[in-house]
């Protein structure tokens, strides 16, 4: 696989015979390589699909785990019909969508404050929220556990084990790192831009909704799309503080629920695993490319 | 600068927004005002919960007594807290490491093919890193089930036997790598991809005109071009691998016994499932001196890449 380096262009360079056809072995090595890749990254959700389609018997049968003999449906219908998993479904959808409003809401407006409008602190502030996100939720989870615990002493309010726990939970995940790309993307537009809207007679009010917020859209819809995924895939905080089956949500609910003791249905978590990745997937395959603006942008948690 | 606005152009608007409180026109106030939900939501639920976890970490199970460093000592003294530390440092290290490698082969090879092809190609192997990883983990449980497992049937034929992929401690530690990697992978390949994009061309041009080789090309402009990205990445990476939870939750569970158990994971069993929270809390704590060097040295390149715009 000499020469793979060798990147586009070859064909405004003087046609050496040996350079094309090193040229064309190295796109065939890459392609070769390339499916190889493809299959090892494919192979979990693809197996997800399959024994999604089987049924109980099928799958502890002794046939060939990588073929339905008889495909069905019945895993689907079972999990769309009993009620837990709607429950976590509509748990884990009204979380994801109140915890995007929060953070954009909450992280737009100090971005725009951090970005333009200096103030006492604002660059402390701004070092602060980076740093902020790299604290994981792993360090955070048991003081945060034993602070609820002291919150329902103190004002009866009984925090732990309800769903909209999360809520207030989540934005500590997203906020952060939506506010850190959120400044860089407010930072890159030109500063004549928003002069001229003040020497118009704008408020900074109206300087945010009619100039930053249209003029850095492609940024909020990544930051937006990454609230959505992290507060969808988040695992530890509903382990931790949710407990009863109408409190879960879509991961720790199909773990809990799906398994029993000893006894994994395979198909009905397959289906109900491969049901809950469909809408960041959905979501991915339409804006694959504001999705990974946002990776790059700031260089996301990998 | 945009400070031209405050007194000047407020004072040139007229007397029409006089009516305006005095303090609320002042553009740090109203800056200052429109910052403080996110001051408190980091105050309130990652700062003080963060140095809450410390003095916590000093107190008995009961929380009814100071300890002082007891609960360390006690750590010290026990194998599963070594094993932890062992398993966490190679846990984290490993993963990082072939993250990396295999990203930057991807990236390679996507890069390699005609431009047309690349979305296609970048589309379909980011979706590891998509897919929930609570989600894809229990994929990866079924795909190594004891009895049924999907990769010793395909293994089968190439003479291997039964591998106990989540069963022995050598091949659970090996299979918690492997899920790791094969999420994060994917991140490493568009950082890098994206890297390998801004390289310019010439420079490629000017290394093949000079007789470089392959290898050559890749060691001496394409490693250097991107070595501020390599770098991030990789330590970005530590500080999520070194506090991973999910993966090793959902796979092993920390188990066959202990071997798998990583910080985040034993805190949590040891914290939230044994009921003792200033232990999980110190257990946790010993995340926080890698994370601080991650940080450092993740800070020193923004404020550099900051101060170079």
């Amino acid at each position: 696989m000499a020469n793979v380096a060798i990147a586009a262009g070859g064909t405004a360079r003087p046609n050496y015979g040996s350079m094309s056809r090193d040229r064309r072995w190295a796109l065939r090595w890459s392609y070769f390589f390339l499916v190889l890749f493809a299959i090892f990254f494919l192979m979990p959700p693809i197996y997800m699909l399959i024994t999604s389609l089987k049924t109980s018997q099928e799958i502890s049968a002794a046939g060939n785990p990588w073929w339905i003999y008889n495909p069905t449906l019945d895993n689907y219908i079972e999990l769309l019909t009993q009620n837990h998993y709607l429950t976590f479904f509509r748990n884990s959808a009204i979380v994801s969508v109140c915890v995007v409003a929060i953070t954009m809401l909450i992280s737009v407006i100090a971005a725009f404050a951090l970005a333009r409008m200096k103030f006492w602190g604002s660059a402390t502030l701004a070092t602060g929220v980076f740093l902020t996100y790299l604290i994981p939720e792993t360090l955070l989870f048991i003081p945060l556990f034993k602070m609820f615990a002291w919150f329902n002493e103190t004002f009866g309010i009984q925090l732990m084990n309800h769903w909209w726990t999360l809520i207030i939970l989540y934005p500590t995940l997203t906020v952060p790192f939506c506010t850190w790309i959120m400044i860089g993307y407010f930072a890159s537009i030109p500063k004549e831009l928003d002069e001229a809207a003040l020497i118009d007679g704008a408020t900074w009010t109206q300087t945010l909704t009619k100039i930053f917020i249209p003029v850095a859209l492609p940024g909020i819809i990544a930051a937006t799309i990454f609230a959505f995924t992290v507060s969808w895939a988040q695992f530890l905080y509903p382990l931790a503080f949710t407990t009863s089956t109408t409190e879960l949500v879509l991961p720790v609910g199909i773990i809990t629920t799906l398994i029993k003791g000893d006894v994994f249905n395979w198909g009905q978590i397959m289906t109900g695993a491969l049901l809950g990745a469909a809408p960041p997937l959905i979501i991915y395959a339409f804006l694959m490319d504001y999705y990974i603006a946002g990776l790059t942008a700031g260089a996301t948690k990998g | 600068m945009a400070d031209i606005a405050a007194p000047s152009s407020v004072a040139a608007m007229g007397d029409n927004r006089s009516s305006l409180h005095k303090l609320m026109q002042r553009k740090s106030t109203v800056a200052f005002l429109m910052a403080l939900p996110l001051i408190l939501l980091i105050l309130g639920l990652v700062a003080y919960p963060a140095g809450y976890a410390v003095y916590l970490a000093t107190l008995n199970k009961g929380m009814t007594r100071f300890v002082g460093f007891g609960n360390f000592e006690f750590l010290f003294g026990r194998d599963t807290f070594w094993l932890v530390v062992y398993q966490s440092c190679l846990f984290a290290i490993t993963a990082v490491i072939f993250k990396a490698i295999i990203g930057f082969i991807v990236a390679h090879f996507v890069h390699n093919i005609p431009s047309k092809g690349q979305r296609k190609w970048r589309g379909m192997l980011l979706v590891p890193w998509v897919i929930p990883p609570a989600m894809s983990t229990l994929a990866w449980l079924w795909l190594f089930d004891p009895s049924y497992s999907a990769i010793n049937y395909l293994l089968a034929p190439l003479g291997i036997d039964r591998i106990p992929w989540t069963g022995e401690a050598g091949w659970a530690r090996f299979s918690v790598i492997l899920v790791n990697v094969w999420i994060g992978a994917p991140f490493f390949m568009i950082m890098y991809l994206a890297a390998l994009k801004s390289v310019p061309e010439q420079l490629y041009e000017a290394a093949a005109i000079d007789g470089a080789t392959w290898w050559q090309r890749i060691w001496y402009v394409t490693l250097p071009m991107m070595r501020n990205i390599i770098a991030i990445t990789a330590l970005f990476s530590l500080i999520v691998t070194f506090a991973n939870f999910d993966i090793v939750r959902v796979l092993t569970a920390g188990g066959p016994l202990n071997s798998t158990h990583i910080f985040g994971t034993w805190a949590f069993r040891v914290g939230i499932e044994g009921g003792d929270i200033p232990l999980g809390a110190s257990v946790s704590l010993f995340m926080v001196p890698i994370l601080a060097v991650a940080a450092t040295f993740i800070l020193r390149d923004i404020t550099k890449r900051g101060s170079e715009v």
